[in-house]
């Protein structure tokens, strides 16, 4: 009963208030209007010297790569839509968004929802200029989702899932439902060590240095910029 | 892959270190890029105005002419810059398009020219943000329309073979054409005229009878009326059946709005020829001689005004249709309220809901005719919001009906004046025509009599621009090629139907020429032609 008077009250409140709008002519909604400014925040790096400094780029490097990052982001930061939006460019076959998505996480190291230049440029000064030990943490800190140091089957298996999204549906030969398993199981048989089921770093950098593929292929990337 | 994405390509591929622990498989050779040098400035100089851009920006549409190597055809060595001789202000959409991937189209821009630089930097227009696509299409189908309509112009040229039948179908739809058709226009108007006006004049009264009411003027002079209007009929029914006959297409001619007007406008006379005067289909017979009003509509054809207000309320349909409705709903909500509201008092004229309707349409338009007026209070104030109301529910709809209107209306009177100065604009380009070909043979007298000319003729000669001596020399050439001369033809029937007295004019001319060419000296004799008005005189070569 005291619901209804106070949902009652609530009612008439409301009545009263738009019919004060009839009255004085402010019908529409415009406080929706002053929200919208606030959301527009422009971001600016930190200098050049300072950023040549903390990465392994030289200026030229960083003025392309800005230059890159602001036409597409003018404000300055990326968020999350952006950055799956863009990165799904890259991949038309397939679903490039969960992938986008842990990639997110990855870059943005202070988990505030948006990658800033120096995020950017930080992660990409690791991946393309950094060490072996450096890259492969990186790598290990995008497969443990959860953060907690272990990578587990689970994570695993989203990840591949992830990757074999982005191929798409039509590859040849045809995806079959249990192939994402079958190469988890062969991942954890290379690097999990000591068969307690999760890959700790350590082991996954030791496995890694003693795969030659691998190394080989770290190396792929060094001459991107 | 939208060209500001490019940029970010160097991130992707290093994210790509996520695959590599997860690989089977050993990865493909990364391509090398072979002689990677810096990002260079561009300069592209349009007609003077500069523009600068990367050259990656350039690359991201090699298939466009600033994106390929087309553009090295337009490089200028002294000034290690790009020159390109168009319009600067359009270039910069187009440069515009290079730096964000977006194609916009500015609304200041003659559609044309700007469809004209975007096909010659090799970009198609179908790729026009969606910002600025809609204008561009409605330009683009505006364009289209108006070359229609010229091409229906065309279209009106006399064909020269046309059968009996084309010809009269031709006169019907267009009295311009010829005199005859302009005689038959003008008097099937006066006559429908005359019907119209006879079967008012019908009913005045006309004068009474001595110890008998007054009979209107029909009854009065029954067989001169009737003359009038057999007279009429005879005149419709013939330019019906002429016109039956010269429809290309008489199945669709009869199914055609102006056919079944006159249809209607000529069956009720032979309905009454045929039938008797008898006492029950009399009535009938009076009714049918209301049909005898639709000769009215007859003049539509006479009028333009009149067939634009009925594609006008053809083309609202849908707006009439609102205002019917939402009239209809208002009727009836306040015709229902006055009536209950009007329950209670004694002798009053709402006496069923229906009774009410006629108050609320008097209400609702305004006319307050005052045969129906609210007694109590509460009715009272109900027909004033109901008076009120109904301005608003009239008002709505009918901006726009009259910006229809207004929009055919101003579209046909364009189009009148398109076709009016197309022709003033043809007759300027054959006076062109005529004036370099004269131009030519001029230059040729002059040439010839070069050897008996002062140096001054000579310098007179070379006066004339370097393109028009090499164009002149070109057409000498083809002269000796094919072993004929040039000669000029005048539009002498354009002259003769324009204005007669020219005519007169030039053919006494014709004769001074001949005279003077056989006596005097060429000097004199180009000094006349020069002074003579644009058009030359046909010259009889030996």
């Amino acid at each position: 009963m005291a619901g209804c008077t106070r949902r009652c009250k609530q009612g008439l409140i409301k009545f009263a208030l738009t019919l004060h709008k009839l009255l004085t002519g402010t019908l529409s909604k415009d406080n929706a209007d002053d929200d919208f400014e606030m959301t527009v925040v422009c971001h600016r790096p930190e200098g050049l010297d300072k950023l040549e400094a903390q990465t392994n780029f030289n200026k030229r490097e960083l003025q392309v790569l800005y230059r890159g990052f602001k036409n597409e982001c003018p404000s300055g930061a990326v968020n999350e839509d952006t950055f799956k939006q863009i990165y799904s460019q890259f991949f038309p076959h397939g679903d490039a968004s969960t992938y986008a998505h842990y990639l997110f996480n990855a870059f943005d190291t202070g988990h505030t929802g948006s990658i800033k230049f120096e995020d950017f440029v930080t992660a990409l000064s690791i991946l393309l200029r950094g060490s072996v030990t450096e890259k492969l943490q990186w790598t290990f800190n995008l497969y443990d989702i959860n953060r907690d140091g272990y990578i587990n089957k689970e994570e695993m298996m989203d990840i591949v899932r992830a990757i074999y999204d982005m191929m798409g549906k039509f590859t040849y030969p045809v995806l079959k439902t249990d192939a994402p398993k079958q190469h988890v199981d062969a991942f954890f048989q290379k690097m999990d060590k000591n068969r307690d089921g999760v890959v700790t770093l350590d082991e996954f950098i030791l496995s890694c240095q003693e795969d030659e593929n691998i190394m080989r292929s770290l190396q792929l990337f060094e001459n991107v910029i | 892959m939208a060209a500001g994405v490019a940029a970010w390509l160097p991130f992707a591929r290093a994210a790509a270190i996520g695959w590599m622990p997860v690989a089977n498989l050993p990865m493909p050779v990364a391509p090398t890029e072979k002689n990677k040098k810096q990002d260079e400035l561009i300069v592209l100089n349009v007609s003077g105005r500069r523009f600068q851009t990367w050259k990656n920006t350039l690359d991201r549409y090699p298939d466009t002419l600033l994106g390929s190597s087309e553009k090295e055809f337009f490089y200028n060595e002294e000034t290690k810059e790009y020159f390109f001789d168009r319009d600067p202000d359009v270039f910069r959409s187009v440069l515009n398009f290079y730096r964000t991937g977006k194609l916009h189209y500015p609304r200041y821009e003659c559609i044309l020219s700007y469809d004209e630089e975007l096909a010659f930097f090799g970009i198609v227009p179908e790729i026009i943000g969606d910002c600025c696509y809609e204008e561009y299409k409605d330009r683009k189908r505006e364009n289209a329309e108006r070359l229609m309509d010229d091409q229906e112009d065309n279209k009106d040229s006399k064909l020269p073979n046309m059968t009996f039948r084309e010809t009269m179908w031709r006169a019907f739809e267009n009295p311009q054409t010829s005199t005859m058709a302009l005689v038959f226009y003008y008097v099937t108007g006066f006559f429908i005229a005359v019907s119209v006006m006879t079967n008012v004049v019908e009913t005045v009264p006309c004068g009474s009878v001595p110890n008998q009411k007054e009979v209107p003027c029909g009854e009065r002079y029954t067989v001169a009326f009737f003359c009038m209007d057999t007279a009429c009929v005879m005149i419709f029914t013939v330019e019906y059946l002429m016109r039956l006959y010269a429809a290309p297409n008489r199945y669709r001619f009869m199914r055609s709005v102006m056919s079944i007007i006159d249809v209607v406008a000529i069956l009720p006379y032979y309905i009454g020829l045929v039938m008797t005067d008898n006492e029950d289909v009399s009535g009938a017979f009076v009714t049918l001689r209301v049909f005898r009003v639709f000769r009215i509509f007859k003049f539509s054809r006479h009028s333009q005004g009149l067939r634009i207000l009925g594609y006008t309320l053809k083309s609202c349909a849908s707006e009439l249709g609102f205002l019917l409705f939402s009239l209809t709903m208002a009727i009836i909500i306040f015709a229902t309220v006055m009536f209950y509201a009007e329950k209670g008092s004694s002798s009053s004229k709402f006496t069923s809901i229906p009774a009410s309707f006629w108050y609320t349409i008097v209400t609702m338009t305004t006319l307050g005719y005052g045969d129906m007026v609210p007694k109590t209070i509460a009715g009272k104030i109900f027909g004033s919001i109901c008076s009120l109301s109904g301005v608003l529910v009239i008002a709505l709809p009918v901006p726009v009906i009259v910006s229809n209107f207004s929009r055919i209306y101003h579209q046909n009177q364009r189009a009148d004046k398109r076709r009016a100065q197309k022709k003033a604009r043809l007759a300027r380009i054959r006076l062109t025509k005529t004036e370099s070909s004269s131009a030519f043979l001029h230059s040729k007298r002059n040439g010839l009599f070069n050897e008996s000319s002062t140096k001054e003729e000579q310098h007179l000669g070379k006066s004339s621009s370097l393109l028009e001596s090499q164009h002149h020399h070109l057409l000498h050439c083809l002269e000796k090629t094919t072993v004929r001369d040039l000669k000029i033809v005048i539009h002498v029937l354009a002259i003769v139907v324009q204005a007669p007295s020219l005519f007169f004019f030039f053919a006494v001319v014709v004769l001074q020429i001949n005279t003077i060419r056989l006596c005097s000296s060429p000097f004199i004799l180009t000094r006349v032609c020069n002074k003579l008005s644009h058009l030359d005189i046909r010259m009889t070569q030996g």
